[in-house]
């Protein structure tokens, strides 16, 4: 077991989803309730390796990629099949084999118009592949390409069973992101060719960059171009504005793959790529990622508070919440990286969750417009109280998952890593607190007219609007459990984490300067130390002197 | 060797069967055109194959002929059922692919 | 094995901590005290509706086990207290301390806390930790919020009996009785910021118990946000603490012990700015929590909550949970406020003006649970105050009172709002003393309590922070942390005026004639039980921490609650205490009896006769000061309009959501306040707006637009070539053909 798992563990996670795709394209239209069986099944299955993958997890060595399949792929461009999980990849590939299996349980019953179960399963068979290959893909190229395979299942999602104005929404997303990703295959290539590696793999282009000493401003240029294609991903302030339209048109079960696991491949790239392979760059562009960070959560609270719309609000507040998660990065610390991680864990949850609900009171209500919504406690009671708890879970309460991914962002900015500007990321930290209370404001208003109050007129005896369903329930349970789980034992996530992202940041980042003697520090090989140097010799001293 | 002459009645037979491809609107025409054209590559390509001493050449353009025999089978069978659709054969009027 | 702790910094200095992790049973085992009612919410949440009394007899069971568990860890506490002593050299060290301060006689023997800690997970090489810290105030909450949240139980089963969210009433007052026990009793800061949280949560869903009217869940999230922007700051204020006080301990970047910060910083090893700045931070938590001058507003908002809800959470416990903060962290508030040896600092000044400023407002109130509310944030501003001018023991102390003659003051009131229906005094109530007599005789002594009248509980308790300024020489209250005269005035008024408002409280409600309508009746026995258990605390609390100078009992009797609940220890600060005297004592009750007096002479002699002249029941003159002065006038308006603050911050709130504000345009808006926030308020608006329209939707937006566009139009120009006639494709690809022929002539 374990021996299969190793060698083909990753690769049956990744492209299950495709094989039951590919049955799925040689049945026929007609027999729908084969057609969702199979998905079913083959997203349970997918689950299930998942399930084994973690078990059979080394949890002591986080640091150290498992799983591991090296073989050749593209001979001719040097690029390899190279797979592999570390503790920075398990909590999102599992992330992504819960979430997909409850969206199929979700939809079992209600297909958007224009229904085709068909190909509306095998559209989220192949985002799966998508998603679960970007998380495990270890080379460049490989990344490249699961990364744009998740683009065109989203786009005809979109395109096809979305709202009113789907074309203008569909469309947007698929150039915006393709726009980044253009990008940042230009940024892959320019780094393979300067360092000259022998293949795309990460580990070696990271050894090169150092080896072959890569001038600084092509770092910074590279990284740049890193930093467009993943931030538009996230997105991150000002390149957001896809999202909302995204979010708003897509259907139901789109926006829940869209806000839980698509929004995490920009973050992830940060994390596993732009970040580890070029440190030096990455310093002098955190305090820039810093300050979009900061903004995106104070602006997109602002932009909440002026919504009309429920899902649009709840779209906004992905913008709030991933700035929560760029800060953490941005400090570069493995302490707020970290926290980025959980935060992209518990947004996926809690936003996926909240996407879920407002798809159901769509169903039930025709509307999302927050002024006509009102009572959904006396009506439905228990989604209102599903409402509440997601809105507590989403504003950050401590006891949920929230709160880890928001609290230890705040925290690590007030000490960011060697080489940062201390001022600035404590300015920042302010800023970001500021925003917990902005994201109360907005949830709370939400809660207070969707779910608080009596029932609006029209909707007074509506017999459409009833309690949530077995299906419904199936599907939100585990999050919601899962929510609750995390928030009361964050470890369950830090734990994988923990290890493995302090291994992806280099020493320098990280050293504790007090507690080194001026003469190690002359000796350690860190610009970013000797930056420290200049600057905080006079507060070294003294505090070595106490 | 009497290469060139070849490679010149090659040359004129396929720029006349191009000629006629691009400016009849008889299908039938057209198919002949193509014919031709296909007809002066078969002479360079046995040409060339006489003046190298290889059989390849010989070989493949035997190919050629069965390919452009089956070929004008279907054409001929398109224009058939193009003359019983519209009562005539005249190219220039269908562009129902038209982007 | 039993060992002591120490912290010890990374420049190799050893720093005492006075804590232990061995002790009795109970001591180490204090988790299970929030355990219980945690499981009882669990299975009241789940299986509630399905028990025959819908759910309260699991909390009053589980309230009922906590409450003997605190008891039996009370004592073992004290036999902890006086008989335990560990191994010599570290029991040496403590000491050793205290006695280099050379004050080791007056502070008597070390307390040495248990903590028990374990690990909760680990980020970023850090391992974050839960666990008890259990000491003089630990225990002395432990007793007070499973007491008075045991009575509230009892109380609630008559008073919300029938109401429709039985079961969930009582499910989230068992989980707010294990957060606000998770809050006593946690050792590290994360843990108390967690359970903050989790006490606001409760607070919010219980104010709006009753959502299915907007003013309930206004006031609900009214309390949530405000108490959000203290938060902000209890945020800020517990990071920087967390890495400065990493910063002095090896091999780790930040901790949030409470006593190894304490400790640091008591021991002068943390930079004072650091600490002002921390302890700024921390104070705005602490207005909002702790109802303070100007973040106060919300808590009597919050009286839209259930009564016993009030009586529990905004007044006995959660409320207090900013005065514990401060006197769990006051390592860092005395060094960070220099609290020893100033004479004035924000925090004695912030607590002294609440008192003040809750104590006026309370005149002006119709609603009796408003009264009761502004009480609380004035007796809250003495807490604060008193903690402020390094009086510890008597803030404590007063805390202690002060949630029993509160809890039994808005009982009765709910109790009286039981039977007539309603909270309004001047409309509904008058005249109750003969219908309710268990009522009106448990109010009355709440009343002399919270006055402060000897020998109740408030007066000993009030009387020791004013000791405890240590202003006035002459007076006595010699010898404390400083010279606050200024709060020992202010002290003062308040007390006179707390004694007026309360006098003015119990004739609208209990005497003149009855103005309501029905029948009103003593409440039952489930009301009425848990009201005479207050009132008989409320009488002989005080009498736990008799003062040590007057010699009126042994000394054995003196400063017992001082003794068993002010550690002693390295995670302490040195303070000071003052040495009370009789003059003090004295002109204190005077002032008292003069507010009494005062009020007595307006509601019991002018109104009352003036009501049998005009035959009836009148609540206050035709023609009163009033009427009369222009000054009056404008005070009045004033008080009545809350100093505009809900102006202020109401303003802002509902602006910013874009909500028509009824009560905005019935109150006077010439203030200058109001038209500052307007505008500030509107550009919020326009902002988020302006944001979202204009820009987010025209110029970043645009962006993208254009560049759709762009690639849709150069589509349309390419689909000219797709004629679909057959010869014009081959003419492009001969074409085609003959350009790479030629292309490849000229390359080769």
């Amino acid at each position: 077991m374990e021996n299969l798992l190793d060698s083909w563990g990753l690769t049956v996670v990744t492209f299950s989803p495709l094989l039951g795709a590919l049955v799925m394209f040689l049945l026929p239209k007609e027999k729908e309730y084969e057609h969702k069986v199979i998905a079913l099944v083959t997203s349970l299955w997918v689950a299930f390796v998942g399930l084994m993958l973690l078990i059979w997890f080394d949890l002591d060595a986080t640091e150290r990629l498992q799983y591991v399949v090296d073989k050749s792929w593209i001979q001719a461009i040097h690029s390899r099949y190279v797979v592999g999980l570390d503790g920075i990849s398990l909590p999102l590939v599992l992330l992504t084999v819960l979430i997909v299996p409850l969206c199929i349980v979700y939809s079992w019953n209600h297909f958007p118009e224009p229904k085709n179960p068909k190909t509306f399963l095998i559209l989220i068979l192949v985002l799966e592949t998508g998603m679960i290959g970007t998380f495990v893909a270890q080379d460049m190229v490989l990344f490249f390409v699961f990364f744009e395979v998740v683009l065109l299942p989203m786009f005809f999602m979109i395109a096809v069973w979305g709202g009113p104005n789907r074309r203008y929404a569909s469309l947007k997303f698929f150039l915006y992101t393709l726009f980044g990703s253009a990008l940042m295959l230009v940024s892959f290539l320019s780094l393979f060719f300067l360092t000259g590696a022998e293949s795309f793999v990460f580990s070696e282009i990271a050894d090169n960059v150092v080896a072959h000493a890569v001038s600084r401003t092509a770092q910074l240029w590279i990284f740049g171009g890193m930093f467009l294609g993943f931030g538009i991903k996230v997105p991150m302030f000002p390149f957001h504005t896809w999202l909302p339209d995204a979010h708003t048109e897509a259907p139901t079960v789109g926006s829940v793959i869209l806000a839980a696991v698509l929004l995490k491949l920009g973050t992830y790239g940060f994390v596993r790529i732009a970040i580890p392979l070029l440190p030096e760059a990455a310093v002098e562009w955190a305090p820039w990622i810093g300050l979009l960070a900061v903004i995106g959560i104070i602006y997109g609270a602002f932009c909440c508070l002026a919504q009309t719309d429920m899902k649009r609000l709840i779209a906004f507040s992905s913008v709030a919440h991933m700035g929560f998660v760029m800060l953490g990065i941005s400090t570069l610390t493995d302490f707020g990286i970290n926290a980025a991680i959980m935060g992209m864990v518990a947004h996926g949850l809690i936003t996926g969750m909240l996407f879920f609900l407002a798809g159901s009171m769509k169903e039930r209500y025709h509307t999302l417009e927050i002024k006509r919504l009102g009572g959904l406690l006396v009506q439905a009671p228990k989604m209102g109280w599903i409402l509440g708890f997601c809105a507590m879970a989403s504003l950050g309460l401590p006891g949920l998952a929230g709160f880890w991914g928001e609290f230890p962002a705040i925290l690590s900015a007030y000490n960011p890593a060697n080489g940062l500007p201390v001022e600035t990321f404590r300015t920042f930290m302010v800023v970001a607190a500021l925003g917990t209370v902005l994201a109360a404001g907005y949830l709370l208003w939400l809660l207070q007219r969707a779910a608080f109050g009596t029932p609006k007129e029209e909707f007074a005896e509506d017999p459409n609007i009833h309690d949530a369903t077995k299906t419904e329930w199936i599907a939100w349970a585990p999050l919601l459990a899962l929510i609750l789980a995390l928030g009361i034992y964050p470890n369950l996530v830090f734990r994988a984490t923990d290890g493995a992202v302090d291994a992806s940041l280099t020493p320098c980042l990280t050293i504790d300067v007090d507690q080194l003697s001026h003469e190690e520090i002359e000796t350690t090989d860190c610009p970013e130390v000797y930056g420290l140097l200049d600057h905080g010799s006079d507060h070294h001293a003294v505090s070595k002197g106490s | 060797m009497l290469l060139n002459q070849f490679l010149i009645l090659s040359a004129v037979l396929f720029s006349i069967g191009v000629y006629g491809v691009l400016t009849r609107r008889n299908g039938v025409m057209v198919l002949m055109s193509i014919e031709l054209i296909l007809n002066s590559v078969n002479i360079n390509l046995v040409a060339f194959a006489a003046f190298r001493e290889a059989i390849s050449g010989e070989v493949f353009a035997l190919f050629v002929i069965a390919v452009a025999a089956a070929e004008v089978g279907v054409g001929l069978a398109m224009v058939l059922l193009l003359y019983r659709n519209r009562r005539n054969i005249d190219l220039a009027g269908i562009d129902s692919m038209k982007g | 094995m039993i060992r002591f702790l120490a912290a010890v910094t990374s420049s190799g200095d050893s720093i005492p901590l006075g804590i232990t992790d061995a002790g009795n049973w109970f001591l180490q085992n204090v988790w299970l005290i929030p355990l219980i009612p945690a499981m009882s919410f669990i299975g009241i949440l789940f299986f509630g509706k399905r028990l025959p009394r819908g759910g309260s007899e699991l909390g009053i069971a589980a309230l009922a086990i906590a409450f003997l568990l605190s008891i039996c860890t009370g004592f073992a506490w004290m036999d902890h207290r006086d008989n335990f002593h560990g191994e010599e050299i570290s029991q040496a060290l403590v000491s050793g301390e205290h006695g280099e301060h050379g004050e080791h006689g007056e502070h008597g023997e070390p307390s040495l806390a248990v903590v028990n800690t374990t690990t909760w997970f680990t980020t970023g090489g850090v391992e974050f930790s839960v666990g008890t810290l259990v000491d003089g105030p630990a225990v002395m909450m432990l007793f007070v919020v499973t007491l008075v949240s045991l009575l509230v139980h009892i109380y609630s089963t008559d008073y919300v009996a029938g109401d429709r969210r039985y079961t969930h009433f009582f499910a989230f007052l068992s989980l707010f009785s294990a957060s606000m026990l998770l809050l006593v009793i946690s050792e590290n800061t994360l843990q108390l910021l967690v359970s903050w949280e989790l006490v606001g949560l409760c607070s919010f869903a219980l104010i709006g118990h009753w959502w299915e009217e907007k003013e309930n869940s206004n006031a609900a999230l009214k309390a949530f946000l405000t108490n959000r922007v203290g938060d902000m700051g209890l945020l800020i204020g517990v990071t920087i603490l967390f890495f400065a006080t990493g910063k002095l301990l090896p091999d780790t970047f930040g901790s949030f012990s409470i006593v190894t910060t304490n400790a640091l910083a008591s021991a002068g090893l943390l930079s004072h700015s650091t600490l002002l700045i921390a302890a700024c931070c921390l104070m705005a938590a602490v207005m909002s929590k702790s109802g303070q001058f100007f973040l106060h507003t919300w808590l009597p908002d919050a009286m839209a909550g259930p009564t016993p809800v009030s009586a529990l959470i905004h007044a006995a416990t959660m409320v207090v949970a900013g005065v514990f903060m401060i006197a769990r962290l006051y390592g860092v508030f005395f060094e960070g406020f220099s609290i020893g040896g100033s004479s004035i600092n924000l925090m004695a000044l912030i607590g002294g003006f609440t008192t003040l400023v809750g104590a006026c407002l309370a005149f002006v109130q119709r609603d009796i649970k408003k009264v009761l509310a502004y009480s609380t944030i004035s007796q809250l501003g003495y807490m604060v105050m008193a903690l402020g001018v390094g009086a510890w023991t008597a803030a404590m102390f007063h805390l202690f009172t002060h949630a029993f003659f509160k809890a039994c003051l808005f009982l009765g009131s709910g109790s009286v709002a039981h039977s007539v229906h309603s909270f309004d005094m001047k409309s509904d109530m008058g005249g109750l003393r003969k219908e309710m007599p268990q009522t009106f005789r448990t109010f009355i002594i709440g009343s002399i309590a919270l006055a402060g009248l000897p020998p109740f509980a408030g007066f000993w308790s009030k009387d020791e922070i004013l000791v405890g300024t240590g202003g006035w020489g002459i007076m006595g209250g010699t010898g404390g942390n400083g010279s606050y005269t200024f709060m020992l005035v202010m002290g003062m008024i308040t007390a006179a005026l707390t004694a007026a408002y309360m006098t003015r409280c119990v004739y609208l409600t209990f005497f003149g004639e009855f103005r309501g309508h029905g029948h009103p009746h003593e409440s039952g026995k489930r009301i009425t039980v848990p009201l005479w258990i207050l009132a008989v605390l409320a009488i002989f609390a005080g009498f736990l921490n008799l003062p040590k100078g007057f010699q009126l009992v042994p000394k054995s009797l003196q400063e017992r609650f001082g003794h068993y609940v002010e550690p002693v220890a390295g995670y302490f600060p040195q303070i000071s205490h003052a040495t009370p005297s009789w003059s003090l004592a004295i002109v204190s009750t005077i002032i008292v009896i003069a507010g009494v007096v005062f009020s007595w002479n307006y509601y019991f002699v002018k109104v009352e006769n003036t009501s049998k002249e005009t035959g009836e029941s009148l609540t206050e003159l035709p023609n009163g000061l009033t009427t009369r002065l222009a000054l009056a006038r404008m005070g009045h308006t004033l008080l009545v309009n809350k100093y505009y603050l809900d102006h202020l911050y109401t303003g802002i709130i509902t602006r910013a959501v874009k909500e028509p504000i009824a009560e905005l345009a019935y109150r006077s808006n010439q203030e200058i306040l109001d038209r500052t926030v307007d505008t500030f308020g509107r550009s919020a608006v326009k902002i988020g707006q302006l944001n979202y329209f204009k820009i987010d939707q025209n110029v970043v937006d645009g962006f993208v637009n254009a560049s759709g566009r762009i690639s849709s139009e150069s589509g349309e120009e390419l689909r000219k070539i797709q004629s679909g006639k057959v010869q014009s494709y081959a003419a492009i690809l001969f074409a085609a053909a003959t350009i790479l022929a030629g292309l490849l002539i000229v390359i080769v």
